[in-house]
């Protein structure tokens, strides 16, 4: 044994790690180049340390393959039971990762990191479990072979033959501590042959080549060779942390185009190889031509996976519209400023090839500058290909169509043939050729146009009615015909993928403009949340429902179609989603018994929602060439629900300024308004104990007046505050009302007439009585506290053809420029003349507050007369037409 | 001598009693008091007053609830004052039996006043007047007819049949729905509007200055009050 590093001395790594991901658990991986070099062994070994020094450590799953040794290491250790899962009638002892949840030890020691749960299971996969665990801040210590890390899954089958099925992902290396295990190849196929290595039965004949010295040495490299990147990976992120930038490849961009064939994932295990070996950013693309529109699903899900598989090995993936491969991906990668291409060779023929050029050559030359690395590819799978050129060949009524119409211009130059020449009649046939590729495409054109010689040379040429030909000129000809017929057809069909091209892309665009028009008429959180799911479901043909994360699991709160609930197992993998970020339920990687797919809606703030999508007929939720459509909504109603939820944080933080606000100023109101005449009063009750005085008795009347005013009018506030004004509308005649309002500030009002300015005939108004006099009093107060003694205040009614104008004006100093507005506010008053004032600051405020909730309006405006140069303010309540009584039955007046 | 009429006042607190019996007492009424509504109908039955000053909020009763049943003990004229003023409080009250309503906080001289019209009445009632006076107008109940300045004024059948209504209770507040009743007795559904309409016809042809109405007065979504001459309005 041959330790790379002390275990012991905790690693500087590790360390920035654990600063970086405060409360996350740490991953420790003992990496060996082969099974039999004494991972286990080691693990546990280290665990026994461990525990030892204290640590509270318990064995998630071990499997010691009846070695006694490991069975004697794991004996020291708690284990946590397994879980049974049956399947097929088999019982299979899984990671029982709940209880491990609740055990909670410090760190879990768990064997087999690329092993692959049980159907039924939580997670397909054991790293996934692993990850849930590290999330759940407890530390795991694992052990892996080095042919199962993605990225050399490719290479370490290249030289082995043996392509190994289960893999892990090459990010969740980069977040471990790597231990090497090393014993050096004899030794370990000296332990192979004294039976030490645990082989399964059925893989022994295979494992044989496998353990062959020259491929345990390469092996060895490799593992090596890893954990030399990882250290050096976290030099690097060191470096950054520390702004150290500068000594990596700066400026590098890997662009991997991938294709539906299977190869493709070669492809991208090798673009993530580059990209780790020139520290760079690197993209998998796939051009999407019309060739796409032919896939079957196995290729659309061989894409898909394709284009997963990047962005689980670290990638960015775009999926970009053009009319060829090369075009789009030379575009693609100018734009990306990309360095270096990665294509596959295709296996084309060589007949392909002379026809459309090879794309290697025109990459080439297009992109001058840029690498472009060729690898060659395996054999597609035949019945991808069986299945796509049926596809390609389009329907059978297409042709049919074809013929037709080829038919159709027979006739038509039969009938023409005594008028017209026969040159001209083989250009007449230019005609279905035309129609039958632009129409169906490029194969129905070639089809119409063979089709079309051949009529043209049985009906037209001579001798008539068989297929030779007398006439060396007429064979010209009809090579000609086919000629035309042929390039004609290959044009009429590129404009028609060109058109189908736009169309699909416009069709996109126009999805997202539309999702996005919804989103922003949408002006309440329950609004948006239901236009997300309606547009969803309308954009991708599918059911949807958006759930929010709450204390007590996920809510659902938006369904399209309607949904009442969800079932337990939907609510697992929505919940999960929230919780890791990521994508959950059928399709995805975890929990995919569920109906639905869950895709969380992120933001720089966390998940706010997760998007549910399912299929009526329960099938895949989502179509492959649909991935990139649903990713920009998600993107676009997460930003939309970020949007609402901040303009909600907002208005309610504006409500509470505005709600302290009015408590304190209402405060400083109390103290003042309540305070002195109460002083008043009870200073002057205890004087006229001594001396009783008829002065003295006025003085505690008015300031008694005053604070019942003041009392009424913060009961009437409080009543507009709460927003529950008891509404009573009747008829009402407005000289009722002006009378009733003038008589109750008689008090106030005994310095100043009231001028009545109303039309005898002014129509009956369908008002509250009682907030409608609220209103009147306090305009009347309000005019007689600021109008010039001895001045009249105008009430005036105003018809115009859309309202009832109430004025109540008075004669005096106005309103300041600018504060017409800022009256209505509570605890307003404004200041500009020395006179006294002896308001509650709460009139102005309740008559807006109660004109409001009848359907009022009011503004404050001043007044210039002219001729005498009066000037004052005037309060305006303005009544809409709808509340204005206009038919009056006269015959039940008499 | 003078007859001294009795006043019974209904309030749990005890120094809005002291101050309305301090009042009665000056303008020479003999004030009864009744903290609850036990003892409120003790007194109305054993003492008779001839008029019950109630407030609505009792410690041991709803005040509305001992509308009726204090009017079905006696004749007393029954006013409410109380701090409730919703109108649809008051409107229950008078359509109860009450024939007044006060609300807190009033003035003693409002009081005085209501006061006397409840007790005019008292005294008139069941002998039909002949005639109101309303100022300037005079309305003869017997002869139906009214005057304006001893001139006849002309009224459609509807509007004196308003007009009436308001007389046969000078002073008092008629609701919106005890006149229509009688204005319109066949309408199942009545109709605010009407009514104004036709009280301002009524002012066109009683009032000196309709946009200022002295006679007709209007209670703020209650009914209307036949108003008597140099009285408060409300």
């Amino acid at each position: 044994m041959n330790d790379v590093k002390d275990p012991d001395r905790p690693s500087p790594e590790a360390l920035l790690r654990a600063a970086a991901q405060e409360g996350r658990g740490r991953l420790k991986i003992f990496l060996g180049a082969a099974p039999g070099v004494g991972k286990t062994w080691e693990m546990l070994t280290q665990g026994h340390r461990r525990r030892e020094a204290d640590v509270d450590v318990v064995v998630g799953v071990v499997e010691s393959h009846g070695r006694r040794e490991t069975e004697a290491l794991v004996h020291g250790h708690e284990v946590i039971p397994r879980r049974d899962v049956s399947h097929h009638g088999h019982s299979l002892g899984e990671m029982d990762i709940d209880a491990i949840l609740a055990r909670h030890p410090a760190l879990v020691l768990v064997d087999e990191l690329a092993h692959t749960n049980a159907p039924g299971s939580r997670h397909p996969k054991r790293y996934q479990d692993v990850e849930e665990l590290l999330a759940a801040g407890i530390d795991v210590w694992s052990t892996l072979n080095i042919q199962h890390v993605e990225s050399l899954n490719d290479v370490v089958a290249s030289f082995t033959r043996v392509r190994v099925r289960e893999t892990v992902p090459d990010s969740v290396l980069e977040q471990a501590e790597i231990e090497v295990v090393d014993i050096p190849p004899d030794e370990l196929i000296e332990r192979l042959r004294d039976g030490k290595v645990y082989i399964p039965q059925e893989a022994t004949r295979a494992l044989g080549h496998f353990f062959s010295k020259s491929n345990l040495t390469a092996l060895r490299e490799l593992a090596l060779r890893r954990v030399a990147q990882a250290v050096d990976a976290q030099m690097l992120d060191h470096a950054r942390a520390h702004a150290l930038a500068g000594n990596f490849a700066a400026g590098e961009r890997i662009v991997v185009a991938v294709s539906e064939q299977g190869h493709a994932a070669g492809l991208v295990r090798a673009g993530k190889r580059m990209a780790d070996a020139l520290r760079a950013p690197w993209t998998a693309v796939h051009i999407e031509t019309r060739r796409d529109q032919l896939f079957s699903d196995g290729e659309r899900r061989q894409l898909a996976d394709t284009l997963a598989l990047a962005s689980r090995l670290g990638a960015s993936t775009a999926s970009i519209p053009a009319v060829d491969v090369v075009d789009g991906l030379s575009r693609y990668a100018r734009e990306a400023r990309a360095t270096q291409i990665v294509i596959g060779k295709a296996s084309r023929s060589w007949w392909f090839e002379m026809r459309h050029g090879s794309v290697v050559d025109r990459l080439v030359r297009t992109l001058g500058e840029v690498a472009v690395h060729v690898l060659p590819s395996g054999t597609p799978d035949k019945p991808l290909r069986a299945a796509r050129a049926r596809a390609g060949w389009g329907r059978p009524l297409d042709y049919l169509w074809s013929l037709l119409a080829v038919a159709g211009m027979t006739g038509t130059g039969l009938l023409l043939e005594q008028a017209i020449n026969l040159g001209n009649i083989a250009l007449l046939y230019l005609v279905p050729v035309m129609f039958a590729a632009a129409s169906f495409g490029l194969r129905a054109g070639l089809f119409a146009a063979l089709s079309a010689s051949l009529a043209y040379n049985f009906f037209f040429l001579p001798p008539v009615g068989t297929f030779s030909v007398s006439n060396p000129e007429n064979v010209v000809s009809i090579f000609v015909l086919l000629g035309v017929a042929i390039v004609t057809s290959q044009f009429a069909a590129r404009v028609r993928v060109q058109a189908d091209l736009a169309a699909s892309s416009a069709r996109q665009n126009a999805a997202l403009a539309s999702f996005s028009r919804q989103l922003t008429a949408s002006t309440t959180h329950k609004e948006l949340m239901q236009a997300i799911c309606a547009e969803v479901a309308r954009l991708l043909d599918v059911r949807s429902v958006l759930l929010l994360p709450s204390p007590g699991g996920p809510q659902l709160h938006a369904a399209f179609p309607p949904e009442d609930r969800m079932e337990q197992i939907e609510l697992a993998a929505a919940q999960w989603a929230i919780d890791h970020e990521q994508p959950a339920g059928r399709g995805s990687s975890t929990l995919t018994a569920s109906d639905w797919l869950f895709h969380p809606l992120r933001t720089s703030r966390g998940v706010l929602a997760v998007l549910g999508i399912a299929r009526g007929d329960a099938g895949d939720p989502l179509r492959s060439d649909n991935v990139p459509l649903l990713m920009s909504l998600l993107d676009q109603a997460a930003i939309a629900l970020d949007r609402m939820a901040l303009e909600e944080a907002n208005l309610k933080a504006q409500a509470i300024g505005e709600r302290d606000r009015l408590r304190s100023a209402l405060l400083s109101s109390v103290s003042h308004d309540l305070r002195t005449p109460l002083t008043t009063i009870v200073t002057a009750a205890q004087e006229m104990k001594r001396a009783p005085s008829a002065e003295l008795a006025e003085t505690i009347e008015s300031e008694a007046q005053r604070l019942a005013r003041f009392v009424a009018n913060l009961l009437d506030m409080a009543r507009v505050e709460a927003g529950a004004l008891p509404m009573k509308p009747e008829a009402i005649d407005l000289f009722d009302a002006v009378a009733s309002a003038a008589h109750d500030t008689r008090a106030a009002l005994t310095d100043h007439a009231i001028d009545l300015d109303i039309a005898p005939d002014i129509p009956l108004v369908r008002l509250d009585p009682v907030l409608l006099h609220h209103c009147l009093i306090n305009l009347l107060d309000n005019a007689g506290r600021y109008g010039d003694a001895g001045t009249p205040i105008l009430v005036r009614c105003r018809r115009s053809h859309d309202a009832l104008r109430l004025s109540v004006i008075d004669q005096g100093p106005g309103i300041p420029p600018g504060q017409e507005k800022r009256v209505f506010e509570t605890f307003t008053r404004l200041e500009g003349s020395d006179r006294a004032r002896h308001g509650t600051g709460l009139g102005l405020a309740i008559v807006k507050g109660f004109s409001e909730a009848m359907g009022l309006t009011v503004e404050a405006s001043n007044i210039e007369e002219a001729p005498e140069g009066k000037r004052g303010a005037c309060f305006t309540i303005r009544i809409p037409e709808t509340l204005i009584v206009t038919a009056i039955d006269q015959k039940d007046m008499t | 001598m003078k007859l001294r009429h009795k006043v019974l006042i209904v309030d749990d607190e005890p120094q809005i009693r002291r101050l309305i019996t301090t009042a009665l007492a000056r303008a020479d009424y003999i004030a009864l008091e009744a903290a609850n509504a036990r003892e409120t109908m003790e007194r109305v039955r054993h003492e008779r007053p001839d008029v019950v000053l109630l407030d609505l909020g009792l410690p041991d009763r709803d005040g509305l609830e001992l509308v009726p049943l204090i009017k079905g003990q006696c004749d007393a004229t029954l006013i409410v004052v109380s701090a409730r003023d919703a109108t649809e409080e008051k409107v229950a009250a008078l359509d109860l039996g009450a024939d007044d309503y006060l609300t807190k906080p009033f003035d003693t001289d409002e009081l005085l006043a209501r006061l006397r019209v409840a007790l005019r009445n008292r005294t008139t009632r069941g002998g039909a007047s002949a005639a109101v006076i309303a100022g300037d107008v005079a309305i003869d109940l017997l002869e139906r007819r009214v005057t304006k300045n001893g001139e006849e004024v002309h009224l459609t059948p509807k509007e004196y049949r308003v007009i009436a209504q308001l007389a046969k209770f000078p002073g008092r507040v008629i609701t919106h729905e005890q006149i229509m009743a009688q204005v319109w007795p066949h309408e199942l559904e009545h109709h605010v509007e009407y009514l104004r309409v036709l009280v301002r016809s009524l002012r066109q042809k009683l009032e000196d200055d309709p946009q200022r109405p002295q006679i007709i007065s209007n209670e703020l979504g209650i009914g209307y009050r036949l108003r008597m001459v140099g009285e408060p309005q409300s």
